[in-house]
Formats: structure tokens, sequence, C-alpha cells
């Protein structure tokens, strides 16, 4: 018996690897820096590509300060803005100098292409006809309302404009209703289910890419584990929420860049104490799912 | 006994590839060999160490017992013994132990003059632990990178891993592993089903022969593969599981850091259509 019969079985091996690595993309390489984030041997880590983290870092840069703020001593001698200009309805207690750096940043950090233009009219600055000057004005007022009532989420650090705008009149990263499906029949035959769609909502997976109307509009609970080690008579949660839930929580870790162990230990999804964050489920009760009910 | 019409041919002197004469000696039915001694060595120092790693923990309950692997800061140097060090000592026993075992299966190939189908298996299934242990690990540079030695504690490990690619199901080789193992199982329980029903006949009929199974087979699934060839089929979807296994954790951190369905972007984004 001729003896080829190693190499012979090694080659399709070798064969589907070099497709695989040739005509898929994405592929990254050691070094890869893990983060240890429980006791060790328990999985807990999250690898982090040092190189794409880089590339991240530098995306995520604040941007430059369009220029200095006036010392606190000059601040309180000036003018305030309401003084000086004509139908500041909002930021009028501000001294005039740093309405003035204020405006000129939100330029930058929302319509640096566009200009002042974009929200005023530039042959009268406090005509109150042009519609995005308005809006600008409720969003002022809201990322006051987020600093000042929000600080469990936001902490001291805050939000400004650039947090979502960065650099885009509409910030990019904004969602809508899903459209409903068309031509979708009655049975179970061609009914999509809001899933099946590659989207950034499900992290390009098959799970529903419909759970922000469900969460953030409505009121769905997301807790859809079982508290009890075996089944019970009482209804649990159905195949649907759960496949919402996870496309949900994917679409968060990938937002934060994380992976699900930055919160949960597997072990147990639902259980804090086991957490590497146990300081979490205040943050998290005074996030959104603390008006969610269980639906366990 | 039919397996005692080969003991005269298996109790030959030689075949060894250590110790010549030395070690070429049976222990009741059992050969030693060179690599019979080494595997005792590692089994018994390697179960020792677990014991004694048994004994620092806070449970002798048989399910939570776990030797834990050590802490990444230590990268690929030795650890204290308390703090993975164990753990490092017992995946050397282990590696020592596995490749005994398969190069005394080796040397009992020769022995009995039949090729090296067996060896070459179980180190398949050697390959795939020695992935896990050694070779992601050493990729990843730090020994902390092994799974634990206790019965939950590395399910909880395997589960940990899983969720640090988001969704480890779309991982492409974790679904040929998946599709490997089960295909195994589902010729195996065709293959055993078809020869037992065969041999095991209603009363009053006679015992059928392979001829007899082919044309069951064909007339079931279409398509028989035949006596000898089922067995090389069983063996190729095998050993398939387990190198895919071992790809799908290889290629899970030193060459991917993100969620795994993101993995199937490279079809949406294939020129034909994107």
């Amino acid at each position: 018996m001729k003896h080829f019969g190693v190499t012979a079985a090694l080659l399709p091996f070798a064969a589907l690897l070099v497709i695989a690595g040739t005509f898929t993309v994405g592929w990254e390489r050691p070094p890869i820096e893990v983060q240890q984030i429980g006791f060790r041997g328990t999985g807990m880590e999250q690898p982090i590509n040092p190189r794409a983290d880089a590339k991240l870092r530098a995306l995520n840069q604040m941007p430059a300060e369009v220029y200095p703020l006036d010392s606190a001593a000059d601040l309180a001698a000036a003018p305030k803005a309401r003084d000086v200009y004509e139908n500041v309805t909002v930021l009028g207690d501000l001294p005039e100098p740093q309405f003035t750096r204020l405006m000129a940043a939100i330029t930058e950090w929302v319509a640096p292409e566009q200009g002042c233009g974009y929200c005023h009219n530039l042959e009268n600055l406090a005509d109150d006809s042009v519609y995005t000057k308005v809006v600008a004005r409720r969003m002022i007022e809201m990322t006051w309302n987020v600093n000042a009532n929000w600080q469990d989420h936001v902490k001291d650090t805050g939000v400004t404009c650039y947090t979502c705008h960065r650099g885009n009149p509409v910030p990019q990263n904004i969602w809508f209703d899903a459209e409903p499906q068309r031509f979708a029949s009655k049975g179970m035959l061609g009914r999509k289910d809001g899933q099946n769609l590659p989207s950034d909502l499900s992290v390009a997976s098959s799970l529903p890419t419909t759970w922000l109307s469900d969460y953030l509009v409505g009121d769905a609970g997301v807790r859809v584990q079982s508290t009890a080690a075996l089944p019970t008579d009482a209804p649990g949660a159905t195949i649907q929420s759960t496949e919402k839930t996870y496309g949900m929580m994917m679409h968060m870790a990938d937002g934060l860049g994380v992976s699900c162990n930055y919160c949960h230990n597997t072990q147990s999804f639902q259980s804090w104490d086991k957490s590497p964050r146990p300081a979490c489920p205040p943050g998290m009760a005074s996030g959104w799912s603390a008006n969610s009910t269980s639906t366990t | 006994m039919a397996l005692l019409s080969f003991e005269r041919k298996y109790r030959v002197r030689g075949g060894t590839l250590i110790g010549g004469d030395l070690f070429d000696f049976w222990f009741g039915p059992f050969y030693v060999g060179f690599f019979g001694v080494t595997t005792i060595f590692f089994s018994a120092l390697g179960t020792a160490l677990i014991f004694w790693g048994a004994a620092l923990g806070p449970t002798w309950n048989p399910w939570l017992i776990s030797i834990a692997p050590p802490d990444i800061k230590y990268g690929l140097a030795m650890a204290p013994l308390a703090e993975g060090g164990l753990w490092q000592i017992i995946t050397m026993c282990a590696v020592g132990a596995f490749v005994s075992w398969a190069l005394r299966e080796v040397e009992i190939c020769r022995k009995l003059g039949i090729g090296y189908q067996v060896p070459i298996a179980f180190g398949v299934a050697i390959f795939a632990y020695v992935t896990l242990v050694i070779i992601r690990p050493m990729l990843l540079g730090a020994w902390g990178h092994g799974f634990p030695y206790g019965i939950f504690s590395h399910l909880d490990w395997v589960s940990n891993v899983g969720y640090q690619f988001l969704h480890f199901h779309y991982n492409p080789a974790h679904m040929l592993a998946v599709t490997f193992f089960f295909t195994t199982c589902l010729l195996l329980s065709l293959h055993g089903a078809v020869v037992l029903s065969s041999v095991n006949p209603a009363p009053g009929q006679v015992i059928k022969t392979p001829e007899h199974e082919d044309a069951y087979i064909r007339d079931t699934i279409g398509y028989s593969v035949g006596t000898l060839g089922i067995h090389r089929l069983g063996l190729f979807v095998a050993l398939n599981a387990g190198f895919w296994s071992a790809v799908c954790i290889v290629i899970s951190g030193p060459f991917w850091t993100r969620g795994w369905p993101e993995w199937w972007n490279w079809w949406l984004d294939m020129p034909v259509w994107s």
C-alpha cells in the first residue's frame, strides 16, 4: 500500500484554509493585547487588537479648541450675551466672549462646511425664521438637561454637541422606525419578523433589527433569562424576545467596542455579583432598564 | 474471543521506537514499552498534582474542583505553583501522557504490521488539545489563555470565550466543526443500525450479508459507500470535527478580535453586488 495517505488527507484542510484566508477580509494577526477582567482561567477577557485600537482612538479625538476661553476675571467683567445681541433667549446669561466662542465651536462641531449660515440668516443673525436655528436652540437646552439632570449616566464628563454630531449637521448614527416588510404573506412563509437582514443594529447577524422601537420608544422587557434552573409552568420569554435582547446587546457591545464579557460573566448574564463590574447595577438601574417589566 | 487469534501476532519482539528490547515486554495483557513507562509517569504525576491543586482549593466537590491557569500578567513565564504553576505542570504532564500514548500506539501498529490510522486519529485529538492550551496561548502571549481543568469551570471558560466574540456560532470554522461532529454521529448511527439489524435478524430469518446492507442503504438514502468506505468516511468526518475545532479556537483571538457575525461581511462586500 502506498503511503501518501497523510499528505493527501492534509491537502483539503490546507486548501480550505488558504481559500478562506485569501477570499475573506478583515483578518487580524498577533500580537493581540488581552485585558484580564476576571479570575484567572474563567475566560473573562477583552481581546484588543492594538493596531485597530490606535486607529479607533485617533478617530475619537476631541476636536481642537477653537480658541482659548478668556480668564474668569475677564469673563466676569464682560457684558452678558443678551445685553450685546438681540433675541438670545437661552444662552443670554453667558458672558459675551463665552457666547461667541460657543457659537464658533458649534459651527466647528455641527456645520463645519456649511458655516454660520446653516442656522443663521446671515443678513440678520437674530432672525428666528431659519428652522435649524430653532432646532439648535432646543438642542442646547437638551444638552443642558442631560448634563444637569442625567449625571447618573454622563457623570461629570457630560456631553456636548460634538458627542453626537462629530462634524455632521445630522449625526451619522441616527435611526428610524423599521420599514414594514412589503410583500409579506400571511402565513409563516416569507415573514421575516424584522430579522435576517444584515444591519449594524444586529452587528451583521441574523438577529432582529427592530428592537430600537421596542425598547426605546416602547416599553418591552429586556430581561429574558429564566430565574429558575428548571422549566416552570409560568410562561417564559419568547424566542423572538430573547433574540431581540441578544441583537440589542450585541449592538451595544459593538458600539462600545467591547465584548459581552465587559459587563457580563456569561455564567449568569443576569447576575451582577458575578459581573466584572459589580458597580454597574446602580448605573444600569438608572439607565433604561429600570422602567422595563421583566418578561420572566 | 476472536481477538485472541491475533494475540500471537501481537506478542512479537521488535517494532519499538525507543529503548530497543529494554521495555519490550508485557504486563499481564498490556504491552509496556518505553512509552508505556512515560505514559504511567506523566499520568501519575499529573493526577497527583490535580489532587494537590484540589487540596489547595476551596472544595472537594468533584463538579467544582478547578485547576486554573495563571493570570495573564505572567505571560509565557512560569507562575507560582498555587497561582497557576500547577496548571502549567499538569499541562506538561497531560501533553506528555497523550503523546506517549500515541507513540505507544505507533509501536503496537509496528508490531502488528498495520497502518498508523489509530495513532494519527488520536494525534488529531491531541492536536486539538495542544491548540487550546499551548498554540493559542503562545499566539496570544500568555499561558493564562488556556482553559481551566475542572468540570464546571471549563464550561464557564468556553461560554465566556465564546461571548468575547459576541456570537460564536458565526465562527466559520466552528460551523464546520459542529457540522462534522453531527455528521459523524449521523454516519455512526446509520452504520451501527444497519450492521446491528443485519446480524440480529428477526427470529426465523437469516443473517444478512454486506451486499444486503449496501442494497438497504442504497434504497434508503440513494447511495452506499460500502463496508470499507464507511470506515474511511467515518474517520474523515471525525478527524475533520477535531481539526476544525482546533482551527475555530485558534483563529478566535490571534486572528480575529471582533464579533464573529461581522466576519461574514466579505459576502456582503463581494464586488459582484456591493
